[in-house]
């Protein structure tokens, strides 16, 4: 249940801004991405085109082809919602939904689209995807309560939850733990390190130490100056791009030279 | 454990002169006097007696401060009396209307039957007699309460769908385009437009569509959509835009439909403010009377058909029972009436905004552990 993706030759606008310019990278199933780079170089915006939710900024198009398993998200006729449910999203704030209960987050997915399902289902549902996301133990008599009683930690694994509940072939992460704490940082790396026996993953991460941590592989962004287009510089295995990169920018930057 | 260096006691080199905590009370008790006597000089009345003393506490204060605590806070407390005078100079007209309104209004209102029966076959006659023999005045509002209802609702059951189905393409479809923008200006002019007006376009608007003299209260309840209608669209814009984005990417995330975000996601999150948006748009035009007067007219009778027939309303009734009393040589129990009236208006608005408060906390997002 996870399939991979190929990315040919992708420029990434708004409006008339060229935000990212020229990536290819082939992300393999089952494995953890890791996107690395300093602020404003296109690391999130090209995430965000991987399930199509680039387009949803007024203005925002993109260039190229991504190849979900050889199917391209941007053919003619694809429909972005269907993209969507095969490429879930987990944002850099934890927005659980708050009008909804606990349970009702975890099934937001199937709620929302008013699919049918039975109690019985739902409840193993619900489970699942909480155990999926480390939260089952935390929540399981209050889940009746709302999502935004949880602390911060607990929200963001709630909101990987609720992705995991519609149960995607590919999970995206934009800086997942950039507004939590140590304790729930290494909750969320655990759940990641977890998930990539099912799914692929791939995330945005300001945090060098977590993307060599993590991941499989690591791509490296870098951007030539203010206004000019991010591009991807390098992209190898983690151990690679952090121990003996090919490019003197990859180095500066994993050394903390810049950035 | 830490141990602290022991600090000598000294007087606090951070400090200025402070005025003692009774100041104020001293300046008040001074001012109040003062104010009195030279109030006694000129001739004595309470308001002039509440302003003078205003007066004599703010530069009695001030200066004494000033002279003890130095400009900045001497300006601090200039600044704090300019604000509470002005916040008990907006409160009296208010504390004013309701003192009058209730002690005209209670006799009114406690008379039996004034919220039960109408003015149907209530004549001169009638008033005349009970003004020479004392006995109780006859007639009541509940035709008048009735008409206002429904005419209310009626408008609500209008105002509401068209207002927020334009709030809702203002925010998650107009992307500012040219229409969004054209709606926009015009939402705004059609908050300006003066009541009267309103009623006379639906005046002759069914004039013209149903024909000549058609006066009902489904016609008032145009007239009051009219009004309504940019009041609960600029209300609802403001809820629909502070629903976070972040929810809206959420729900996309998880491949929902857009269609579906706004109804299941982002109407539930802005629902109270929405609610309490159109209850305070309900309570800005029950009072309406002129827009009443030219579109359904003044009835003495029960009318409980918003759609056919001259309907009354509290407002007009009011109007009719102050401007033309029953009795026109007795104008004491129409005068009576119209101040029951009065006061059931005003508790049916109280009465609104605080259902407006009780639906925005029943729909608010509930926080909790």
């Amino acid at each position: 249940m996870s399939k991979r993706i190929d990315v040919k030759d992708l420029n990434v606008y708004y409006g008339s801004f060229l935000a990212v310019e020229g990536v290819n990278i082939n992300i393999e199933a089952k494995s953890v991405t890791a996107f690395i780079g300093p602020s404003g170089c296109g690391k999130s915006t090209f995430l965000r085109t991987l399930n199509r939710m680039h387009e949803v900024l007024p203005g925002a198009r993109v260039e190229g082809e991504v190849l979900l398993d050889g199917d391209n998200l941007y053919g003619p006729g694809v429909d972005p919602v269907t993209v969507r449910t095969q490429v879930g999203m987990v944002f850099q704030r934890p927005n659980p939904f708050p009008t909804m209960s606990i349970r009702d987050n975890v099934l937001a997915g199937v709620k929302l689209n008013n699919k049918k399902i039975s109690k019985g289902a739902a409840d193993a549902l619900v489970e699942k995807s909480l155990r999926g996301a480390n939260l089952w133990n935390e929540v399981k008599d209050r889940l009746e309560k709302p999502g935004s009683g949880l602390s911060g930690g607990q929200q963001q694994r709630l909101c990987i939850a609720r992705a995991i509940a519609v149960e995607p072939q590919v999970i995206l992460m934009d800086e997942p733990c950039s507004a939590l704490d140590p304790i729930s940082t290494l909750a969320v790396e655990d759940l990641i390190n977890e998930l990539k026996d099912e799914y692929t993953v791939v995330i945005v991460t300001h945090n060098m130490q977590q993307a060599a941590r993590v991941s499989d592989k690591t791509a490296f962004f870098n951007i030539a100056g203010t206004g000019k287009p991010g591009k991807l510089i390098e992209f190898a295995d983690t151990t690679t791009i952090f121990n003996n990169p090919s490019q003197k920018a990859t180095e500066d930057y994993v050394s903390g030279r810049f950035g | 454990m830490t141990v602290t260096a022991p600090v000598a006691r000294k007087r606090s080199a951070l400090t200025k002169g402070q005025l003692p905590a009774f100041a104020p009370y001293v300046v008040l008790a001074v001012a109040l006097v003062l104010g009195a006597a030279i109030l006694a000089l000129i001739g004595f009345n309470a308001f002039g007696w509440g302003l003078v003393s205003a007066i004599l506490f703010t530069i009695g204060l001030v200066g004494w401060s000033a002279a003890v605590e130095g400009g900045r806070k001497a300006n601090d407390k200039l600044a704090t009396c300019l604000i509470v005078g002005s916040f008990l100079v907006a409160l009296l007209p208010l504390i004013s209307v309701i003192w009058t309104v209730l002690v005209n209004g209670i006799p009114g209102i406690i008379t039996p039957g004034f919220l039960t029966t109408s003015m149907n076959g209530v004549t001169g006659a009638l008033d005349n007699k009970s003004v020479d023999d004392g006995t109780k005045v006859l007639g009541g509002v509940y035709h008048a309460l009735l008409g206002t209802v429904q005419i209310t609702l009626l408008a609500t059951v209008i105002s509401v769908p068209v207002g927020l189905l334009t709030a809702i393409y203002l925010v998650e479809y107009g992307n500012d385009r040219a229409l969004a923008r054209a709606i926009t200006f015009f939402v705004d002019v059609m908050t300006g437009i003066p009541s009267i007006v309103a009623g006379l376009f639906s005046a002759a608007f069914f004039f013209a569509v149903v024909g000549p003299g058609t006066k009902t209260g489904a016609v008032a309840a145009v007239a009051l959509s009219v009004l309504m209608i940019p009041v609960v669209v600029r209300s609802s814009e403001e809820m629909l835009k502070i629903v976070p984005n972040e929810l809206r990417e959420a729900a996309y995330a998880l491949g929902v439909r857009k269609w579906r975000t706004i109804l299941k996601v982002v109407i539930p999150t802005a629902i109270s403010g929405i609610a309490s948006g159109v209850t305070l748009a309900i309570a800005r035009v029950i009072g309406e009377t002129a827009p009443i007067l030219v579109t359904a007219g003044f009835a003495t009778t029960i009318n409980n058909n918003v759609f056919g027939g001259w309907m009354a309303s509290l407002p007009t009734f009011i109007y009719t029972q102050i401007l033309n009393p029953t009795s026109p040589s007795n104008p004491d129990p129409s005068s009576q009436r119209a101040w029951g009236a009065a006061l059931v208006l005003i508790i049916l608005v109280m009465l609104l905004n605080l259902g407006a408060r009780l639906i925005a906390r029943i729909f608010a997002p509930k926080a909790g552990r």
